[in-house]
Formats: C-alpha cells, sequence, structure tokens
C-alpha cells in the first residue's frame, strides 16, 4: 500500500464530489432536513430527537451506500479506473482513497446531526460513532455493488431498492409491528436503536451482535462480489 | 529475458470461445522505435494491445514488456508504460490541470511538470477549463499528455488519430516523435495507413488475426511494386505510362524538353493497396 497513491485518489475525490451535485446532495440532504425539521416542528409528545434519529438512520442508509457504487460504477464506465490501475494504482489503494473519503464527509454528517441533537462530549461521540459504524457497513455495502455494476445505471438499479430498504424500514417499523420484525435483523434498525438510546441507557448486547453479524455478512459479500469480478 | 528488447511477442494466439483472434504472432520491437499494427477492425489491434498491457491473458505463447512477462507485470514496469487506449478515461468534471495533478501524484512527479506538459501539447490555456468542455482534439491530446508526462519507456496508443482533425493528427504525431528522440519505443495500432506510412519505422499488416507482412513501410510498397511504371500527366490532359527502366528515358527526356509534362509519378502501390493485393479486402 502507498499512501500517496492514497491519498492523491482521497485528493481527487474531493474535487470531483464538490463538482458532482448528485452526490454532493445525497451528503447534504438528511442533515439539512434534520436541522430544519427540527428547529420549525414541535409536537407534544413526540420523542426528544425524533427528526435527528430518523433522518440520521436514513443518512446512514442512504449516502454512503448511493455514493460508493455510484463513484465506483462511474469510474468503471468511463474507464479511468481502468486507467488507475494501469498507472500502477492498487486496487485496494483506490478503494481505500474513494472509501476514506466517503466515510470523511459521512463522518462531518454524523458530527453534523450529533449537534443539532445537542449531544456533547461522550455523548456526542457515543452518537457519531454508532453513526459511524453503520457508515462504514453501508459503504461496504455500496463499494460491493460499485464493484459489480459495469455502469451507473446498472448500479442505480441495484443501489435504490437496497437503500430504500435500510433507510426507510426503521422508520415503518415505527408504525408497524409486522415491519418491525423484521427490520429489528438490518444494521440501520439497529444503529436507529442506539441512537435513540444515547444519554438514557447503553446499546444493547443484541445491537450489538446484529449490527456485527451484518459487518460480516457485508465484508462476506464484497469478497465474494471483489473476486468474481474485480475493479475492471 | 531480454532487457535490451522494447517488446518481444512470440507466437500469441488469444481465443475467445471457438474463435481465435490472433494465430500465431511473432514480433520484435527494438527499444526507440515505432511499431505500426495495421489492420481493419476487428482484425485483432487492441486484443494485441490488451495482452501486451496485462488486460488479457494470452491463450497461447508469450510476450514481454521491457523484459517482463506480460502475465506479471510489475509495478516497476506499469510505471515505465504510458497508455493511449480506445476510452479516454479522463475525469469529466476536473480540469485539464486537476486531471494530470492526480497522475502527477501517482507517478511523484513534481507539480511544475504539469504545466510543462500542459505546454508541450497546446492545452496550457485551456489548464483549468473541464474536460467536458474540452473538444474531441483537446481531449485527444490531454490523454496524451498523461500518458507521456512521465516520460515512459514504452508507449500503447490504440487508434491515435482515429475520427480526429488533420491539424490535430498532425500535433500528435509531433508529439509521437518527441516521445521517439527522448527514446520512447512506440507501439501503436491503426487503420489509417497514411498515418502508419509517416510515423513508423516498421509495420505490420494484420489480418484475421494473422500477421500477413512485416517491414518498413516504404520497402513493404517497393516489393509489391510490381507495375514499376512512370505516370505522366501531359499538359492537354493526356497520361501516358512508360514502363520503369532505361529505354524509357530518352522518351520521358522528350516530353520534358517540349515543356508537356504536368506532372509526374511512379506508381509504386501504398500500403492499403498492397494489403488488398494480400487479402482481397480494403481496410474500413
Amino acid at each position: 500500500m502507498d499512501i500517496r497513491k492514497i491519498y492523491a485518489i482521497w485528493k481527487k475525490q474531493i474535487k470531483d464530489t464538490l463538482k458532482n451535485k448528485e452526490i454532493l446532495i445525497q451528503f447534504v440532504m438528511f442533515p439539512v432536513l434534520a436541522a430544519i425539521m427540527t428547529n420549525s416542528i414541535n409536537i407534544d409528545g413526540m420523542p426528544k430527537n425524533y427528526f435527528v434519529s430518523l433522518f440520521a438512520t436514513m443518512y446512514i442508509g442512504m449516502a454512503p451506500l448511493t455514493a460508493m457504487a455510484a463513484i465506483i460504477s462511474e469510474e468503471k464506465e468511463r474507464g479511468t479506473l481502468r486507467v488507475l490501475l494501469m498507472s500502477n494504482v492498487k486496487a485496494g489503494e483506490y478503494l481505500i482513497g474513494a472509501g476514506g473519503y466517503v466515510l470523511m464527509i459521512c463522518t462531518f454528517g454524523a458530527l453534523f446531526f450529533g449537534m443539532i441533537g445537542g449531544f456533547r462530549g461522550a455523548e456526542l461521540a457515543g452518537f457519531v460513532l454508532a453513526m459511524c459504524v453503520g457508515i462504514l457497513i453501508s459503504l461496504l455495502l455500496g463499494a460491493a455493488i460499485g464493484v459489480k455494476s459495469r455502469s451507473q445505471m446498472a448500479a442505480t438499479s441495484i443501489a435504490v431498492p437496497t437503500m430504500m430498504v435500510l433507510s426507510f424500514l426503521p422508520m415503518l417499523a415505527s408504525f408497524n409491528d409486522k415491519v418491525a420484525k423484521v427490520s429489528k435483523y438490518i444494521f440501520s434498525q439497529q444503529c436507529n436503536k442506539i441512537m435513540e438510546g444515547i444519554g438514557v441507557h447503553g446499546a444493547g448486547t443484541q445491537s450489538i451482535v446484529i449490527i456485527g453479524i451484518n459487518f460480516l455478512l457485508v465484508i462476506v459479500l464484497f469478497v465474494f462480489l471483489y473476486r468474481k469480478y474485480g475493479l475492471e | 529475458m531480454n532487457h535490451d528488447r522494447g517488446i518481444r511477442i512470440k507466437g500469441i494466439t488469444q481465443k475467445f470461445g471457438d474463435q481465435t483472434v490472433l494465430k500465431n504472432i511473432d514480433l520484435t520491437l527494438e527499444k526507440g522505435e515505432i511499431f505500426g499494427l495495421l489492420g481493419p477492425s476487428g482484425a485483432g489491434k487492441t486484443t494485441l494491445i490488451k495482452i501486451l498491457t496485462g488486460q488479457l491473458t494470452q491463450t497461447g505463447g508469450s510476450a514481454e514488456v521491457l523484459g517482463t512477462d506480460t502475465r506479471k507485470l510489475t509495478s516497476e514496469v506499469y510505471t515505465k508504460m504510458g497508455m493511449v487506449l480506445d476510452n479516454t478515461g479522463l475525469y469529466e468534471r476536473l480540469s485539464c490541470r486537476d486531471n494530470l495533478a492526480l497522475f502527477a501524484q501517482i507517478y511523484r512527479l513534481p507539480s511544475t511538470k504539469i504545466r510543462e506538459i500542459l505546454k508541450d501539447v497546446g492545452l496550457l490555456e485551456a489548464e483549468k477549463r473541464p474536460v467536458s468542455k474540452l473538444s474531441k482534439g483537446m481531449r485527444q491530446r490531454l490523454v496524451m499528455a498523461r500518458a507521456l508526462m512521465h516520460s515512459p519507456e514504452i508507449l500503447f496508443l490504440d487508434e491515435p488519430g482515429s475520427a480526429l482533425d488533420p491539424s490535430t493528427v498532425q500535433e500528435i504525431h509531433n508529439l509521437i516523435r518527441k516521445a521517439q528522440a527522448k527514446g520512447a519505443t512506440i507501439f501503436l495500432t491503426t487503420h489509417n495507413m497514411e498515418e502508419a506510412t509517416k510515423l513508423c519505422d516498421h509495420v505490420a499488416l494484420l489480418h484475421e488475426g494473422e500477421i500477413v507482412e512485416y517491414g518498413n513501410p516504404e520497402e513493404i510498397c517497393r516489393k509489391y511494386n510490381h507495375q514499376n511504371r512512370i505516370k505522366i500527366l501531359l499538359k492537354n490532359g493526356d497520361e501516358v505510362t512508360f514502363q520503369n527502366e532505361s529505354k524509357a528515358a530518352g522518351k520521358i527526356q522528350e516530353l520534358f524538353a517540349s515543356e508537356q509534362v504536368e506532372s509526374i509519378h511512379s506508381t509504386e502501390p501504398n500500403l492499403e493497396t498492397v494489403f488488398l493485393e494480400l487479402t482481397g479486402r480494403r481496410f474500413e
């Protein structure tokens, strides 16, 4: 691994995303919505930080997944990834550079959600950590979709339904018990549970186990798809 | 392994299913030469480039680039290679400068090299322009800049002048010659005979996966000059043809002396007619 090459990819990704509105909006939309809703809507009986945990969960399921899938599939479609690999950039260096960038931006997003939620100190750190674990799983899943897809359109056709399940199932679960029985096995639901419990109780064993299993499954999926399709 | 040779290809065969795309190809490119692989679309030119650049593993035979088997190309060899492939692989939203900055960092080049190479390819004024706003010719020059910026020892060019206007093609040719002058070995594919004749030290004519002729372009044309005639267009519009031999000298001299000659041409074939003679097929 060459840190200089990872940094070059990371820097390129920053420049590119600042000019890519489709990706940029993914990073900005939910934090902004959470800030607006939290400050403008106040209904009696509504749980504290309802909008923060709601949009933070959607952010976990959507932003890293779609961004990573779009970045990799676009590079494959346009042939830029092939040029990088032929210029002696290793696949791992590319994935760490691009993934590191998405993780960094999403961590800023997580910090922003935490600030809106009024968390400070250890609570803020716990909130950001819970989000970051979810972001990392979502990012790996997005990378797996990007690796599998030959074009952006192909990636979108897989990323959108996946993102819908991860983002909206936890919200639907709060209204429907049958949905809740299914969604409790999804990492975004468990991240939501941990975020809602911050300041009240710590992360439950069930949540940690489910998130851990999700993490392992996504790693296995990524490795399988990477070995099958590679980055070419 | 032979490190003195740029590229060595021995008995390369490539099959895709039942179809044989390359049949027992043998070639050697000495360091510093410009070699052109000529053939119509679908002849197998890009397949051979893919094998040489390690993108494809051949079905049979072996190939070496800078003394390294193409199935085991190392990081060190890749950093000595420059490529202009069929798909440009440019970042559309980034500027010309940012596109090159990425590769300058990858190749550990000083940032001053970016402006230097942009100047060489005539894109300094478009330095900050996004690739999406460049013309096709400017994009091709940027791709050339990216391929040349680290002064590669081997340059692979897949149809470098394809679909470009004549002035851009001329600029690209100048860049290729400059790279050669710096010692680079250049492997290019083209279906443009004129381009090959102007640029290449050696060419190979590829037809349905087989090399049907190899050599210096002028020597190949002379070899197939069966007619060996001289055509003279007279000022009255008539055309007279003489066999190219000593007996004709007096008659030709008479035409010149009486100031009847409008133009005079020898009838040696070009690479296209040689290809037609060898394969019965035109370049398309």
